[in-house]
């Protein structure tokens, strides 16, 4: 049997990947988000967000962290808080527009409703950024995710609402759009370079075309 | 003041329910599994954080609202999952009824892949399919 080809695609997922059999733990570096999260679930959940409450929750956490180690997720090493809260503001507003859409045709169209299983090739190679396309995908008008190609960053989408050839390409344009969104608020440098020479001087401002 | 804050929450909570009722007629009308998934993922989403809005009004207590948050927050990571699960599953199955579909680029993958291995479970990696894809397009 042919060996697989484990050569890493770049250093941010030769952090995660396993090529020689020994499982990698995560640093510090990479699971703070984690840490902070669980305080926030310890803070929330006692209803007490004092000093020593917090504190007793991060060392909780810290024994939690060690004694069910999860893979290191990759962190990209890039933030935009102006697009994060702008994706978030859209994100909102599209989980509105996705209820009104299937009451629609829920109500409406019934039975009749077609539709696609549709391949859409991404253009990033982090994982975590396909997660998230396909986590906000799910909550947006239309899709969700069938399955998933890892090594070529492939999602399957089943697409509600479509009747032709021309809607799915349509389709796809909206998941590259989201995959656009994303990166630009937490994509690695290289790939914001990438999709900004793609997208050209007016990329921030540009509507997405309907 | 207080009787506004009233009418709002009425408003959320009822709005909020209302996405619940949405969620089931759509189970129902809907023709296939993936199609229903849809109804089961996104209506309930608004749903939760509608009614979750009327709660937090209704209390008046900001040290609710992380729980609030937090319980909206997991919803919206799990809700994606449970619709993929079952939808990938069911498509394996052949629970998808095939007729309602336009397209479907996902079955020539999988036959290629099961022909060349001999099983159907477990395709998520799959050698070549990016070549595949720009030969179709």
């Amino acid at each position: 049997m042919q060996p697989k080809d484990l050569t890493p695609r770049d250093q941010r997922i030769d952090d995660a990947l396993d090529t020689s059999g020994v499982r990698h733990r995560a640093t510090f570096k990479q699971e703070w988000p984690l840490l902070l999260l669980l305080i926030f679930v310890w803070g929330a959940l006692w209803q007490d967000f004092s000093i020593g409450n917090l504190l007793f929750g991060a060392i909780l956490s810290i024994i939690i962290v060690n004694l069910f180690p999860l893979p290191p997720v990759v962190l990209p090493g890039r933030i935009n808080l102006w697009y994060c809260l702008k994706l978030f503001i859209w994100f909102i507003g599209q989980v509105f527009a996705a209820s009104v859409h299937v009451a629609w045709i829920a109500v409406v169209r019934g039975k009749k409703a077609r539709s696609a299983l549709i391949a859409v090739p991404l253009r990033t190679e982090s994982d975590l950024i396909v997660m998230t396309v396909g986590h906000v995908l799910t909550l947006i008008p239309g899709s969700f995710v069938v399955d998933v190609d890892r090594s070529s960053s492939t999602l399957y989408l089943h697409y509600l609402d479509v009747n032709s050839d021309a809607e799915v390409e349509k389709a796809r344009a909206n998941i590259r759009d989201i995959e656009r969104r994303l990166i630009m608020a937490i994509g690695s440098p290289d790939e914001y370079e990438a999709i900004k020479a793609e997208e050209g001087p007016d990329f921030s401002t540009r509507r997405p075309s309907k | 003041m207080d009787f506004f804050l009233e009418i709002v929450v009425a408003v959320l909570l009822v709005a909020g329910s209302l996405m619940s009722l949405i969620a089931g007629i759509g189970l129902i009308t809907f023709p296939d599994l993936l199609s229903r998934m849809h109804a089961a993922t996104k209506p309930q989403v608004l749903g939760f954080l509608l009614l979750f809005a009327g709660l937090a009004i209704h209390l008046r207590s900001w040290i609710l609202v992380p729980v609030l948050v937090l319980a909206w927050g997991l919803q919206l990571l799990t809700a994606p999952v449970s619709a993929h699960m079952i939808g990938r599953a069911g498509y394996r199955t052949k629970h998808v009824a095939k007729e309602t579909l336009h397209v479907d680029e996902l079955k020539r993958v999988i036959s290629t892949h099961s022909e060349a291995t001999g099983n159907t479970g477990a395709v998520t990696r799959i050698e070549g399919t990016k070549a595949d894809e720009t030969e179709n397009s």
